[in-house]
């Protein structure tokens, strides 16, 4: 079986103010249920050794997420080589409730963007107050970035993984890198 | 003449000249110049000639105001059409050209529409051009349009970059002058995140120019400590060259800045747009001199008497040798004593008042030896193309001239209006201060927000506050409040510094001068520069009629163009309310919309052109689609293949090939697109069941059914197949446009009609990359690949499974949207293109040829499909296309069931679908009109049905159509005949829709 490729085959941009890299492929899984409910904390625990995140939150441990996408809708990331196995699970264990976890690794295609100037670039395109003091490294945000609908969140200072859907990839990453652009920083929020 | 003066300049750096053109001449100035004093130093005061009467005119003002000094800035792709010299900063190389001249600025042969003035008052063109209606297009307008005019439309693409910046602050402070500065220290120091936008590249606005002392020391150090202090402050961002452009609901503010319009030639972003969301704006805009309305007071060589000491004191430029000012207010003072200090001749200062006593500005310029004549005005200014001298007369007569001065500058002053736009785009009041004679906020109603407080706060003069001292501590005072309510606190020992007051007498209103000024003069008076209107137009207008000031603007053009008519709104509306009797607040202001001033077409766009001009959705296919002869069809933001031209071919050849090769061998389709909804819950059949007409809850785990999806007005808005893959989840496939619409109408309906019941909706479309494998080869190709059992035993039509095929994990769906024995193959989209190359091997032997959307559009007609958007178009609901098979009568509701039992719906003469066929074999006109007999009440020619869908069919080697007619199904065999735009009638025979293999045996061998 041949392995699945990203849409950019992890293509990357590195001449201007921030690095822009897709990355990936990753392994994705929506889960829709009621995220009050303990089982499904538990669930997600045991399944990625994760607690199930906060509204506007994603967990973390460099390895897998789990991403807070609406009041009933999680999204999962593991290595995509795992993402059968986790499903299996999650399905076995979701059996008896009306919780659904569905693969949709293929239908994304993520990105870093790294450097100093990450937020800059990023508020560019986002209607998300960036600033250092309230956006923090956890904070994950579903908006718009340019034209297309996003998802992202920031996984430490200066990093930035934005996550949309496979079809504007190129879109997306064309954008970034105009966002990017050498001489384009902003100085807003490295403002002395 | 004006010129350089050996001395002076505080915005310039002296050690850097820079070289310029003007027309084509090359010309000096230094780093720090704007371009108009640059032009000035140069002694190129003649500018440009007026919109309307060609008439030369100066440069008038120093900043965003300036109605005159527009000029085309650059070549090709940087070329810039009314560009502000005022606002344009000088850098190495820049060439300026101006505009609506021709052959040349110097002699301008439109000029002579002055000599026809009398001839060209306001309205002219609505009553002089309205007949003959023809003319007007052919003849009046080209004239119109070479004669009036200003900048020319850029032809070339922009060479320039420009981007958005999403900024979120609690205090935004538009201006940057001493009130702004103060207003953003206080706010900066409650701890409260704060940007300051200001326009120019310096900031302290006009108080360097205009000194006066803080806090015992000269307002310049002021500016300059408190500068210091901003800048150490992490929570406040200082923006120059930027500016405030526009307030909009909710403290949502558009900023413009310009990056590179003074580096042309350094990397990055030429202007960026900053859409900022503020908790509140201060807006310390600071306010714009006005003119005087005397008779040639647009020579050039007239200008502001601010605008006057500017240049004398950032630029170190003269505007003249000799000149007199003219005034109703002791702040213009400022001006004779700057002249005189540097050194020129100020023959006299006509002031319009008579002053009981000197006042201090008064005393100091008579001190200088200065004669100050008060009482006095201007009667007339004497030049064409630069002032020569002005005649002198008193304030309270006629115009007969007392006395000829001769001068060559006239600097003006009728007094002084805050900058109220920005506080009255969101809604803002103004009212009438009569003691200073200007609009200024009325902060009882301010412009509101979500909570129904006020979100904009002026400060300093544009809140009408003039003197130093005022403008400090109002500012001061705005900034408390901001920051207080918005959980702020100012430091307890925080105090607004004191300035030294300077006794001012008042200013008197002048709106006309002399205030008995003739008709003759009037017409001679000029309000609107840059529209060329004159007080004579605003009299007509209202003696005419037009006497709300929205109106009169719109009849005699004030205030309109580039400049929204900063100068010459308020001593327009005076002159309105003069003619009409009526006082000036009753007149009222016309509407202040955003821009500001004008701002550029890349800033709005941002990133958002070439390649991010808009997204386009790309399948997991794209780039073999692009690298084999993919002609692109746009499906909503999705490219897809229209067909595959291979070399030597016609795209109608490739399409024709296509569908042969797909019915005779073997096609492949990238249907990627297509939506892939899941529906999954204890109720996902139940509500499956309201969502399509046919019944889906019957439907067995691991079979498809094809499913019609209505509106709740009965019309039919999508269709698909949905396959059940077990007893609690469905898969539903969309049209490629309604993947996202039809995702939201589910949810829609249950997070609004059904929340209690258990279901859930994921759009899963772009996971997969879907490949429908059609023709008589197919389940030959797909044994090639091996791993599945796919024969008709094993997998019956309208079946699906899983399993893997070639080594791929798939799903399987036997569906045919072609008639032909045909599989839908889903995997992961991240292994798209290494199924696709799979199948193009295995199919090699077996005549595999991918096809596009054209070809299956063929292959569906030739069957009898309809396609939704062809055959349906928002008013069609199942029963007119012959679907009624596809409504279940069993089920007690689906959405669409009650409308379509309403009487319209139910209505037997409703057009109902057929098939066509020309009796020529020709292609029928799509969207073509069957004509009826005789003529509807309109006397238009009476339809009774229209082509839907049109194809030449390779298989028939005909034409084929499908339409909806009149009684259509009843009427077999009958022809009809279809007027084409072409000249051509066409002739149809109405026909069964199913043109080929009407059995449906070959879809299901």
């Amino acid at each position: 079986m041949s392995e699945a490729v990203t849409a950019l085959k992890n293509a990357r941009y590195d001449a201007g103010i921030a690095t822009i890299s897709e990355i990936g492929p990753l392994g994705m899984i929506t889960i829709r249920g009621d995220l009050e409910a303990a089982f499904l904390r538990k669930v997600i625990n045991k399944t990625v050794g994760l607690e199930r995140p906060e509204s506007g939150m994603c967990n973390s441990d460099g390895t897998s997420a789990v991403a807070w996408m609406s009041p009933d809708e999680l999204l999962l990331i593991c290595p995509h080589a795992q993402v059968a196995e986790v499903l299996s699970r999650l399905l076995a264990a979701f059996e008896d409730t009306h919780t659904l976890a569905v693969d949709v690794s293929g239908a994304r295609a993520a990105f870093r963007i790294e450097g100093t100037h990450a937020r800059e670039v990023l508020a560019k395109l986002a209607p998300v107050d960036l600033a250092p003091a309230k956006f923090t490294p956890g904070m994950f945000r579903r908006t718009r970035v340019g034209q297309v609908p996003a998802a992202f969140w920031l996984l430490e200072d200066g990093a930035f993984q934005v996550v949309c859907f496979r079809s504007v990839a190129q879109y997306m990453f064309d954008q970034l890198k105009v966002a990017a652009q050498p001489g384009s920083a902003v100085g807003h929020f490295s403002a002395p | 003449m004006s010129t350089r003066l050996a001395t002076g300049g505080r915005l310039l750096n002296k050690s850097k000249p820079l070289n310029f053109t003007f027309n084509g001449k090359q010309m000096r100035g230094y780093e720090g110049d704007t371009l108009a004093s640059a032009l000035l130093a140069n002694d190129q005061v003649l500018v440009g000639r007026s919109f309307k009467y060609h008439r030369p005119r100066g440069i008038v003002t120093s900043g965003p105001e300036e109605p005159n000094g527009l000029v085309g800035l650059g070549q090709e792709g940087r070329f810039e059409p009314n560009a502000r010299v005022t606002t344009t900063e000088l850098y190495e190389g820049l060439e300026a050209e101006s505009q609506n001249h021709w052959p040349s600025l110097e002699f301008d042969v439109g000029a002579l529409n002055k000599h026809l003035s009398r001839f060209l008052p306001a309205g002219f063109y609505y009553k002089m051009f309205m007949h003959p209606r023809p003319l007007w297009k052919h003849l009046y307008e080209p004239i119109i349009r070479h004669s009036a005019g200003l900048g020319k439309a850029p032809k070339a693409a922009d060479a320039d970059i420009y981007e958005h910046f999403h900024a979120f602050c609690d205090v935004l402070v538009i201006g940057g002058g001493v009130a702004g500065l103060q207003a953003a220290l206080a706010a900066g120091l409650s701890g409260a995140r704060v940007i300051v936008m200001e326009q120019s590249a310096h900031w302290g606005g006009r108080a360097p120019v205009d000194g006066g002392t803080v806090d015992d020391a000269p307002v310049e150090d002021w500016v300059a400590q408190t500068l210091d202090r901003l800048r150490g402050m992490e929570n406040v961002d200082l923006r120059d060259r930027t500016m405030g452009a526009g307030v909009y609901d909710h403290g949502y503010v558009l900023g413009y800045e310009r990056l590179r319009d003074h580096t042309p030639e350094d990397a990055g972003p030429r202007h960026r747009l900053w859409r900022v969301r503020a908790g509140h704006v201060i807006t310390a805009t600071g306010a714009i001199e006005r003119p005087l309305s005397f008779a040639g007071n647009d020579v050039p060589g007239v200008m502001l008497a601010s605008a006057m000491r500017d240049y004398v004191a950032n630029y170190g430029v003269s505007p003249g040798d000799r000149t007199v000012l003219v005034t109703n207010n002791d702040n213009a003072y400022l001006t004779a004593i700057a002249l005189k200090q540097a050194g020129l001749d100020v023959p006299a200062v006509l002031d319009a008042r008579v002053l009981p006593q000197d006042s201090e500005l008064v005393a100091k310029a008579k001190a200088l030896g200065i004669r100050v004549v008060m009482g006095h005005a201007v009667s007339s200014v004497q030049g064409g193309k630069r002032v020569t001298g002005v005649a002198v007369c008193s304030q309270g007569g006629e115009g007969a001239v007392l006395e000829v001065i001769a001068c060559d500058a006239i600097a003006m002053s009728g007094g002084w209006s805050p900058v109220v736009h920005l506080w009255s785009h969101c809604g803002g009041k103004l009212t009438w201060d009569g003691a200073k004679a200007c609009f200024r906020p009325d902060q009882d109603h301010p412009p509101t927000g979500a909570d129904g407080h006020g979100f904009v706060t002026p400060a300093g003069a544009a809140a009408g506050v003039f003197a130093l001292d005022d403008v400090l501590h109002d500012a001061h005072a705005a900034a408390d409040g901001v920051a207080t309510s918005l959980g702020f606190k100012l430091p307890r020992d925080l105090t607004a510094p004191t300035a030294a007051r300077r006794e001012e007498a008042p200013m008197m209103p002048v709106w006309q001068m002399p205030q008995g000024a003739s008709v003759k003069l009037r017409e001679k008076t000029f309000l609107d520069y840059q529209n060329d209107v004159k007080v004579s137009d605003v009299r007509l207008a209202a003696q005419e009629g037009f006497v709300s000031v929205e109106h009169a603007k719109r009849y005699t053009t004030l205030g309109m163009a580039t400049d929204q008519g900063k100068l010459s709104n308020i001593n327009g509306l005076a002159t309105l309310a003069g003619a009409l009797d009526a006082e000036i607040p009753s007149v009222g202001t016309t509407t202040f919309r955003p821009p500001y001033h004008p701002i550029s077409m890349g800033a709005i766009a941002g990133a958002a052109r070439g390649d991010t001009f808009q997204p386009i959705r790309r399948t997991p296919l794209h780039d073999w689609h692009a690298a084999n002869g993919a002609v692109w069809e746009p499906v909503g933001q999705w490219r897809r293949p229209y067909a595959y031209v291979q070399s030597g071919e016609s795209t109608h050849d490739a399409v024709m090939r296509e569908v042969t090769n797909t019915r005779q061998n073997l096609g492949l389709l990238d249907a990627s697109t297509l939506g892939k909804l899941i529906v999954r819950g204890p109720d996902a059949a139940r509500f499956l069941d309201m969502m399509y007409t046919n019944m889906m809850s019957t439907l067995k785990p691991g079979k498809c059914r094809y499913g019609l999806m209505c509106n709740e007005n009965g019309f039919l808005i999508d269709d698909g197949v949905v396959a059940r893959l077990d007893e609690q989840t469905f898969l539903c496939h969309t049209t490629t446009g309604g993947a996202d619409s039809i995702h939201a109408h589910m949810e829609e309906w249950l997070q609004t009609e059904w929340w209690d019941w258990k279901v859930h909706v994921v759009n899963a479309t772009e996971h997969y990359a879907q490949v429908a494998v059609v023709g008589p080869n197919a389940r030959k190709c797909l044994e090639k690949l091996g791993g599945m059992d796919l024969s008709r035993e094993a997998l019956g039509f309208m079946e699906w499974t899983e399993g893997e095929l070639g080594g791929f994990k798939v799903r399987v769906f036997r569906i045919s949207f072609s008639g032909e024995l045909s599989y839908e193959i889903a995997v992961e989209a991240g292994q798209g293109q290494a199924f696709w190359d799979a199948l193009l091997i295995a199919g090699h032997d077996l005549g595999v040829m991918p096809y596009g959307t054209e070809c299956l559009h063929i292959l569906r007609a030739e069957k009898g499909f309809i396609m939704i958007g062809d055959e349906t178009d928002g008013t069609v609901i199942p029963q007119d296309l012959g679907l009624n098979w596809a409504i279940s009568k069993k089920k007690d509701d689906y959405l669409g069931k009650r409308a379509q039992q309403r009487s319209h719906m139910q209505d037997p003469s409703r057009w109902k679908l057929v098939g066509l066929e020309t009796t020529d074999g020709s292609t029928l006109p799509d969207g073509a009109y069957a004509l009826g007999e005789g003529e509807n009440e309109n006397g238009q020619k009476v339809m009774q049905g229209r082509v839907t869908s049109t194809y030449h069919s390779p298989t028939l080697d005909r034409g084929i159509a499908m339409g909806l007619v009149l009684h259509g199904p009843d009427r077999m065999g009958e022809l009809l005949s279809f007027p084409g735009t072409d000249g051509k009638t066409y002739e149809a025979r109405i026909v069964d829709p199913v043109f080929y293999d009407p059995k449906g045996e070959k879809q299901n061998v």
